[in-house]
């Protein structure tokens, strides 16, 4: 394993002494010349780097009144000091929210505001120089954009936007990182980020109607680019291969099926993750954003519906709208675009789905919020009904539930330690010190329960669980899709 | 005039405009700069009358900071009350005469600052005793706390141990409302005081204060939750031009 020392569990939470600095070694790989040219950024670091970053820092801030008022806004009062996961796993000071805003919000001081320009030393602002540049690349890799202190700000202040605005910086001066760029590239050229062409998808897609008649005796279809389908399925790439990301996708594949509804998967737009929104490029997010939108004219569909992805969902329902909308071309009728778990939810309110929850009878079950769709979106028709359904789908599926303690659920969940573009391997000390926050929560409802599963919505948490549990002394096997626990209770056949 | 009154009375012009002025200016760029997107931190409300609701509660009560941290919270809540409190019994320097409910207040007014200089200690003791909160303290965040604190400090040194002419304070700023200078009381108390209330105005539009018109501005809680039912237009200029 690495070169670093698991966390051990606690019994209950503890905020950590600071230890300065214990994390400035932690930066991912940076992205290759050809990777950051490929989405419009200057290959390596620009000579005159200094002025283009303070400029593009200008513009950022007199284009987004999200950056200008939290840059002013913060008073320092400490009420997030204790509130992010990585802050909480690694103890790294620079890792509290507050201070990681204040290494983007020292040099907006030095050069955007009067008490910087002519006070540097008593507001603490900096010049922009090369040591600057450096902790901006490893601790604005080290926010996974969760959101979690922006609950518990006073003035709403969001990490996340600092963190995005930073990383867009450093991609414009020429220094980007490797995983996300790369998936980018990938996602606007091939369709998805794992780099998956139509013929590969037209052949795992066979391979599970295959898996699916063989379990269940029953022919489910999943559709490719299916001409004159209702619906148009945009899922994370992971649910076309991985465990447990694939059962997730046969658990879809099955509600439409039982539903009697039509359906289509497009090699086109095969992706419902959005790295652009990581990196803070509103215009890489666009060309994504609008694949989509291509994919469902040319295929004609009436609806759009997303699967289990947590950012996706973000994008999806707070942005496709502005990005590549207006969508008037859709029936009116559905919300676009659509949750998986919203189609499922409607459906068993209904009671158009039969399910038998013993099939799950073998999991004790716990659901970690996933942050992206706890506190940057929402399901249903209500206030909060993203934290409501998902529950409700899990509950008509199995016979064992029990949620983790409330500061570890809903709103105030914690991040898996792998989301905001860090789910790449040359930072696995971060994500399995990140995660410790949720393996805590986790170890309370396993010793009180006797939980034995986690079930999530989104690609990046079942992914960095599945690598992150052995650390922790648990099976990789222990998370799960949440249509996975339906494709196992729906009850296929019958009336329809 | 003495040279006293002739420094004060500018002064006092001098940070009014400052301070009214860099706030308007302030608040304008707010409201101008556009909202790329749709950044509500949710679960937030779906309707207009509930975004009221979310700011209503966060801005008396800091619902957030409530959630947060109960120290922070009770330190916090009880200086921004006990000042709102000192700044309206204040507003008897301002009328003549002075309002009725201003007049009931002024008993309660005296206490709020004792209770403003608590919850500015208690502030403080975090910033200096928590090693996370001392961590992101610049040397202005200490100097912050001690303007303010000085300033209750020499306001209760007037109420309580050397009590200044309030009379002649009262005629001093009701002349500079209405342009009609009357003298300074050469009071030392006062004098600073008043030195560090100018300072505090002229301050405020350029420093960390900024955050009091900033929460209402803050896209995370004033947004309302409805990108599906309604399109957030794109107000992104660079967006647009590209678009277009």
């Amino acid at each position: 394993m690495a070169d670093f020392e698991t966390p051990t569990l606690k019994p209950w939470p503890e905020i950590p002494p600071i230890e300065i600095g214990v994390m400035a070694h932690s930066k991912p790989y940076v992205a290759k010349p050809e990777l950051q040219e490929k989405i419009g950024f200057p290959g390596e670091l620009i000579d005159n780097w200094q002025q283009v970053a303070i400029d593009k820092m200008g513009e950022l801030v007199d284009n987004s009144r999200a950056l200008r008022v939290f840059l002013d806004s913060c008073v320092k009062c400490g009420a997030c000091t204790d509130k992010c996961h990585y802050y909480l796993g690694t103890s790294d000071p620079n890792n509290m929210p507050v201070a990681r805003q204040d290494l983007f919000r020292s040099v907006y001081r030095r050069y955007y505001t009067l008490a910087g320009k002519y006070f540097p030393g008593l507001v603490g602002a900096r010049d922009l120089d090369q040591d600057v540049l450096d902790e901006w690349y490893s601790y604005f890799h080290q926010c996974s954009q969760c959101r979690r202190c922006s609950v518990y700000c006073p003035y709403g202040i969001d990490t996340a936007e600092i963190s995005m605005a930073a990383r867009e910086i450093m991609d414009t001066v020429g220094v980007g990182q490797k995983y996300c760029n790369e998936i980018i590239g990938k996602a606007q050229t091939i369709g998805n980020n794992l780099g998956l062409p139509q013929p590969a998808l037209a052949d795992t897609l066979e391979g599970l109607e295959e898996d699916i008649e063989e379990d269940t005796g029953v022919t489910v279809r999943l559709p490719l680019d299916q001409h004159g389908a209702d619906i148009l399925l945009v899922t994370p790439s992971a649910d076309f291969f991985a465990e447990p990301h694939v059962d997730g996708l046969i658990g879809y594949a099955k509600v439409f099926h039982q539903a009697g509804l039509s359906w289509t998967i497009s090699s086109y737009a095969s992706e419902a993750a959005n790295f652009g929104m990581f990196i803070g490029s509103y215009d890489n997010m666009q060309i994504l954003a609008q694949r989509i939108r291509e994919a469902a004219l040319e295929l004609g569909v009436k609806r759009i519906v997303f699967g289990e992805c947590g950012h996706a969902w973000r994008v999806a329902y707070n942005f496709l709208n502005t990005l590549a909308g207006p969508f008037d071309f859709l029936d009116p009728n559905y919300p676009m675009p659509q949750h998986i778990c919203e189609v499922t939810y409607d459906l068993l309110q209904r009671n158009a789905l039969r399910m038998d929850k013993s099939a799950n009878d073998d999991m004790v079950l716990t659901f970690h919020d996933s942050c992206n769709v706890a506190r940057a979106s929402r399901m249903g028709d209500f206030e909060g009904g993203q934290l409501v359904i998902p529950r409700a789908v899990i509950q008509a599926s199995c016979n064992h539930f029990y949620d983790m303690p409330a500061h570890a659920i809903g709103e105030a969940t914690f991040c898996c330690g792998g989301g905001g573009g860090l789910l790449t391997d040359d930072l696995v000390e971060l994500r399995v010190k990140g995660s410790l926050p949720r393996m805590e929560a986790l170890k309370q409802v396993v010793d009180d329960h006797g939980v034995t599963h986690m079930a999530a919505i989104c690609a990046i948490c079942k992914s960095q669980f599945s690598k992150i549990l052995p650390y922790y002394g648990m099976q990789m096997d222990q998370i799960v899709s949440v249509h996975q626990l339906v494709s196992n209770a729906i009850q296929l056949g019958g009336e329809h | 005039m003495s040279m006293l009154t002739i420094t004060f009375t500018l002064l006092f012009y001098v940070a009014t405009a400052v301070f009214i002025i860099g706030l308007a200016l302030r608040i304008r760029l707010y409201a101008k700069t556009p909202t790329p997107l749709r950044i509500p931190t949710t679960p937030a409300p779906i309707t207009a009358a509930g975004v009221w609701r979310r700011m209503f509660f966060e801005v008396t009560l800091f619902n957030s900071l409530f959630k947060s941290n109960r120290w922070i919270w009770i330190f916090g809540w009880i200086f921004h009350a006990a000042l709102l409190l000192v700044l309206l019994r204040h507003l008897r320097y301002f009328t003549d005469p002075v309002w009725s409910w201003v007049t009931l207040l002024q008993p309660l007014g005296a206490y709020a600052a004792f209770a403003m200089i608590a919850g500015l200690a208690g502030l403080w003791a975090r910033r200096l005793l928590v090693d996370r909160v001392r961590y992101i303290s610049s040397p202005s965040d200490h100097l912050m706390l001690a303007l303010l604190i000085a300033i209750g400090l020499s306001g209760l040194g007037m109420k309580y141990v050397a009590p200044t002419d309030i009379v002649a304070v009262k005629a001093f700023f009701l002349g500079l409302m209405y342009f009609d200078w009357q003298p300074f009381p050469p009071d030392t108390i006062l004098i600073l005081h008043l030195l560090l209330v100018v300072a505090l105005m002229l301050i405020f539009p350029f420093s960390k204060l900024l955050h009091a018109p900033g929460v209402f501005f803050s896209p995370t809680r004033n947004q309302i939750d409805n990108p599906r039912e309604k399109r957030h237009l794109p107000t992104r200029p660079a967006a647009v031009k590209q678009a277009s």
